[in-house]
């Protein structure tokens, strides 16, 4: 069979993909830079076709809530906004994550703080791999830095949510949400019958078939001992995912003397600007973590075993460098250059700061 | 006839729903809320339910609900019940979905949800427990305190000028093209809580037969929030917080 | 003419002594215990007269923790 190669924006990428996905709800509230989300699903219609729902949600707060519910229910449910969006959203997330719920959520990333601007930004980095909501959680980070990933990482993210019962993120910015590129579609899978959905989540609220013990889903557990417990449960799973889901791609790193981190739409940018420095004659190599959360730190500390310096290139006044550095031990110099309020740098502003930072006396 | 023959299987009258289980509940002596759990769950046995009911329970007092009758649950954040039971629902369009909640929770926290979840006619049920105080933390002000009601956040008793008016928000969602049934209830008497029970079947019926949302409010007593025994909160009730929330249907679509 | 004879059982370890039934029996039949407690402490229902009892469910319909089951005999 012959892939189904088309343009699209990658916000329209994902609303596809998450209906060929088999997708049973999204629940989302425009806002700017990711509305052709929810506009890609209202025109499908999937509702006719696969009998997924579609709801456009008073708030980002009720969106959440919805998401929240449905994944309780075993249903493959997301929602998507932008960053002011996803501020509203974290009292929800951090339900779902102490009630261990599989589900979805893109945040296509502006500028900030506050209302900012609707331009692409990576200053979500903390709030999305540190938690931010309360209480000690986390959730699976993923960072697209194209149209197909757009693509490909709903599937991922949905995959990976109900293997360990957590939330997915995607973590896209305005780049990468509005930018078209060719992408290779996947093909439609079937939504999973109500019978499915029990013997893969036996723990869904869906009510009590055959009279079946009762499921609640809560996030409540005034019991001390209990809580700790459920506790020690939530890091034993996050330390799961980080020895199995750990992802990171590694360009030209074998022989570099130096090394750019960056990650989504800057590790585009990064890839020409090392391209570029090679021409140049400067040894350059990148690791584009692909996952945020877990952190590829392995993957970073083998990669610059033998480099000069370390350039962490990211939309935002330097957070992902905190990571990097912890993946270093601190042990050779890291830098960081980046911009801000929703600029984004070219090239050679980067192989500028490269050089500026590493080789310019 | 002695009392030991009265007492025998064949001459039950009445018991406790087996689908309200033996926990012991967590409310105060005389608290409203079993006596609406009570009905809750005669009600989803009459309907024989108990195999397609969920409930959402609320951030408040009723938080545990799910631990005293035996369907499955979802405990929502606070005020998040209907965003929560309008997802359930649209996914499962065949299961009897229903929130429970109380003042705070529905018409403080929660307002926009419970305000667009009746607005857009999704067929769940919201049983809306109103006793005009915060009881599980002990007592403070809620939208719907009355004039003059004294609380631990309003000690000297509320005050238009500074806390604003008591909100009866069951007469707004009347006004929605989205409800379907709207009614203010309560269970102080016996005869109370007959015709409790009837608005309850009446409101999962028409959750089922897909009518829009229904919305039975619960005039409701918090002895120990308002500092009387349960008989005096009740007499205080009936005084006070029926000129406020008359009972009675305010909306029937039929 | 027939007559109603009726009477309750009440499950004194849920029973909190709030004294709803009480109140709410048209035929004085039910009191709480003065000095005995159940094990939460709760001076718990019981049928104080009941001879006087008619089997109306008034006492259970009130009572929050739904601790009280009725029975009903119609004497012919």
């Amino acid at each position: 069979m012959k892939d189904e190669v088309t343009l699209m924006k990658g916000n329209e990428a994902l609303a596809i993909a998450a209906i060929r996905y088999g997708a049973d709800g999204y629940f989302g509230y425009p806002i700017t830079p990711q509305s052709e989300v929810l506009e890609c699903l209202e025109a499908q219609m999937p509702w006719e076709t696969t009998g997924m729902v579609v709801l456009q949600a008073e708030s980002e707060v009720a969106s959440i809530n919805m998401v929240y519910a449905g994944a309780s229910c075993g249903k493959a449910v997301f929602t998507s906004t932008s960053s002011p969006g996803f501020s509203l959203m974290q009292e929800g997330m951090s339900y779902m994550a102490a009630s261990e719920v599989p589900a979805l959520v893109i945040n296509v990333m502006r500028g900030g703080p506050g209302l900012g601007t609707i331009h692409p930004s990576q200053a979500d980095y903390f709030q999305a791999c540190k938690g931010g909501g309360h209480g000690d959680y986390h959730m699976i980070v993923l960072a697209p830095s194209s149209v197909q990933e757009m693509a490909d990482f709903v599937a991922l993210g949905w995959d990976l949510a109900f293997k360990y019962r957590c939330v997915s993120m995607i973590l896209a910015d305005g780049l990468v949400g509005q930018m078209m590129e060719k992408v290779v579609l996947p093909p439609q899978r079937p939504r999973r019958t109500e019978e499915q959905i029990r013997q893969q989540c036996p723990w869904a609220v869906n009510g009590r078939k055959d009279m079946r013990p009762k499921n609640i889903i809560t996030s409540l557990e005034l019991d001390d001992d209990k809580m700790e417990e459920n506790n020690r449960r939530f890091q034993a799973t996050y330390r799961l995912i980080e020895k199995n889901e750990t992802r990171c791609e590694l360009v030209d790193t074998d022989d570099c003397d130096y090394l750019i981190v960056s990650f989504g739409s800057t590790a585009r940018i990064s890839m020409k600007a090392m391209e570029i420095a090679r021409k140049q004659g400067i040894k350059v190599g990148l690791a584009r973590p692909i996952t945020l959360w877990p952190f590829p730190e392995k993957h970073i500390r083998e990669a610059a075993k033998n480099v000069k310096g370390i350039l962490v290139v990211e939309l935002d006044a330097g957070q992902m460098i905190e990571d990097v550095k912890l993946a270093v031990e601190c042990k050779l110099p890291v830098e960081h250059f980046g911009r801000m309020g929703g600029n984004v740098p070219t090239p050679d502003e980067v192989l500028n700061a490269l050089k500026e930072k590493f080789i310019n006396d | 006839m002695e009392i030991n023959d009265i007492i025998k299987p064949q001459n039950l009258v009445y018991r406790k729903p087996s689908l309200l289980n033996d926990a012991h509940m967590h409310y105060c002596p005389g608290c409203s809320h079993g006596v609406v759990h009570k009905l809750v769950a005669e009600v989803i046995e009459d309907m024989h339910a108990e195999e397609y009911a969920i409930g959402v329970s609320p951030v408040g007092c009723a938080v545990f609900a799910y631990n005293y009758i035996d369907i499955d649950w979802l405990e929502a954040a606070h005020g998040r019940a209907t965003a929560m039971a309008t997802a359930v629902k649209r996914l499962m369009p065949d299961k009897l979905v229903f929130t429970y909640q109380g003042d705070g929770d529905f018409a403080a926290i929660g307002t926009c949800e419970s305000i667009h979840s009746c607005n857009r006619g999704e067929n769940i049920t919201i049983i809306f427990i109103n006793n005009a105080i915060y009881g599980m933390t002990g007592g403070q002000m809620a939208p719907t305190t009355l004039l003059g009601q004294k609380t631990a956040t309003c000690p000297y008793g509320r005050r238009a000028d500074l806390n604003g008016y008591p909100l009866s928000i069951t007469p707004l969602l009347a006004q929605l093209d989205g409800t379907c049934y709207v009614t203010r209830q309560s269970v102080h008497t016996p005869a109370a809580v007959r015709k409790a029970k009837k608005a309850i079947r009446k409101a999962f019926e028409n959750s089922m037969q897909a009518k829009g949302t229904s919305v039975v409010e619960i005039v409701s007593t918090c002895n120990s929030g308002w500092k009387l025994t349960p008989q005096q909160a009740n007499e205080w009730m009936v005084k006070n917080m029926f000129e406020k929330y008359p009972l009675g249907d305010l909306k029937d679509n039929g | 003419m027939a007559t109603v004879k009726g009477a309750v059982t009440v499950n004194t370890e849920r029973c909190k002594g709030c004294n709803l039934c009480v109140v709410a029996c048209p035929s004085g039949v039910l009191d709480l215990k003065k000095k005995e407690v159940n094990n939460r402490g709760y001076h718990y229902a019981y049928m104080i007269a009941p001879d006087k009892c008619i089997g109306c469910q008034s006492c259970a319909l009130v009572c929050p923790d739904a601790c009280i089951e009725v029975y009903r005999v119609v004497e012919k």
